[in-house]
């Protein structure tokens, strides 16, 4: 399709959504990332049954955990979409970039890409 | 096992203020268990302090150790190294409240504070999902009761039945909370032993328990 999406998203592969940890959303975020988003599976087409659900749980609690510590939670988010939806990745890429942009660079940052 | 809860990061943050060099330390006895206090947690908590930090433009440095216990003096010894060399200006205990007690015993001479609230005995209903089963009275009866103890389970600690706030097996304080005396009794119908119920148990000599003062147990065949 040879779809466009910001140059700014640095994509780090797993496997499912399910090996996403708390950990890995706060790290990028203490190494000064602006922003990051899990884009998982759709909800009930998990391969691994819950990968996808799990993922969404996780980054509900750094989002907690960074609106305690008075980051913008919006700063990291789930998103869902299939392989088949590239059009879609594309517009949650810009979607994401956008929402970003608006929020300005992250107070922690370093100049790091979104993720 | 006993269950603890991080305190609230703002907490933790104020506790640490005036630090920048700390000690952050794990135990991979019960608070690992109920993921408040193990190897993850110390990860997280670390990273969230230092964002909490970076974000101050006041840069925190975090050793993280994850002790194999925090009560047992023995285990202490593994902070030997990090705390000699001088480097922290405080430590942080995930532990439950015995671990930072143990470290300020040690090192009389380091701020010692808690990152964790310790909260019950008891155990997993389902993962994620904790609820209490022990007070630690100190002498145990929960035979008399079907298998389950009243001075836990029940609001007031009744030992003769229910109070008249049992409704539908709940306890009048939550509908979320079972009534123990309504367990007590399905299980001891169960059981066949349902008259025992009628039995009225004396008041409870509480001098086990906390009303004797702080516990000690000595078993002379162990001792060294």
């Amino acid at each position: 399709m040879r779809l466009n999406y910001p140059s700014n998203i640095k994509i780090i592969n797993v496997p499912c959504t399910g090996r996403v940890d708390i950990l890995h959303l706060l790290k990028a975020v203490e190494d000064g990332a602006d922003g990051v988003y899990v884009a998982g599976c759709l909800e009930g087409d998990c391969h691994y049954v819950s990968g996808n659900l799990k993922a969404k749980r996780r980054v509900t609690y750094v989002k907690k955990v960074l609106e305690d510590i008075g980051l913008e939670p919006e700063r990291v988010e789930m998103y869902n979409l299939s392989a088949a939806q590239g059009t879609r990745f594309a517009e949650i890429a810009r979607e994401f970039t956008e929402r970003i942009r608006e929020l300005g660079p992250s107070p922690v940052g370093s100049g790091a890409k979104a993720a | 096992m006993v269950v603890a809860e991080s305190k609230p990061i703002e907490e933790i943050l104020a506790m640490v203020a005036d630090f920048d060099k700390i000690l952050l330390t794990g135990c991979k006895g019960c608070v690992t268990v109920c993921n408040a206090g193990g190897q993850k947690e110390v990860g997280i908590l670390a990273s969230a302090l230092k964002i909490a930090r970076k974000k101050e433009g006041r840069e925190i440095e975090i050793e993280e150790i994850t002790l194999e216990r925090q009560c047992d003096p023995e285990y202490i010894d593994q902070l030997e190294e990090p705390i000699a060399n001088d480097k922290y200006e405080a430590v942080v205990s995930m532990a439950c409240s015995v671990g930072p007690q143990y470290i300020a015993k040690r090192y009389e001479d380091m701020l010692v504070f808690p990152a964790l609230n310790t909260t019950f005995i008891g155990g997993s209903l389902e993962h994620g999902v904790w609820a209490e089963f022990c007070q630690a009275c100190g002498s145990c009866g929960i035979h008399n009761f079907g298998t389950l103890c009243p001075i836990a389970r029940c609001a007031k600690s009744l030992l003769n039945g229910p109070c008249g706030g049992s409704a539908g097996g709940k306890c009048e304080i939550s509908p979320e909370i079972d009534c123990v005396w309504h367990l007590i009794y399905e299980r001891m119908s169960r059981l066949g032993q349902v008259d025992k119920m009628a039995n009225v148990v004396m008041f409870k000599d509480w001098t086990t328990s906390r009303d004797g003062g702080p516990r000690k147990i000595v078993r002379e065949d162990l001792k060294q």
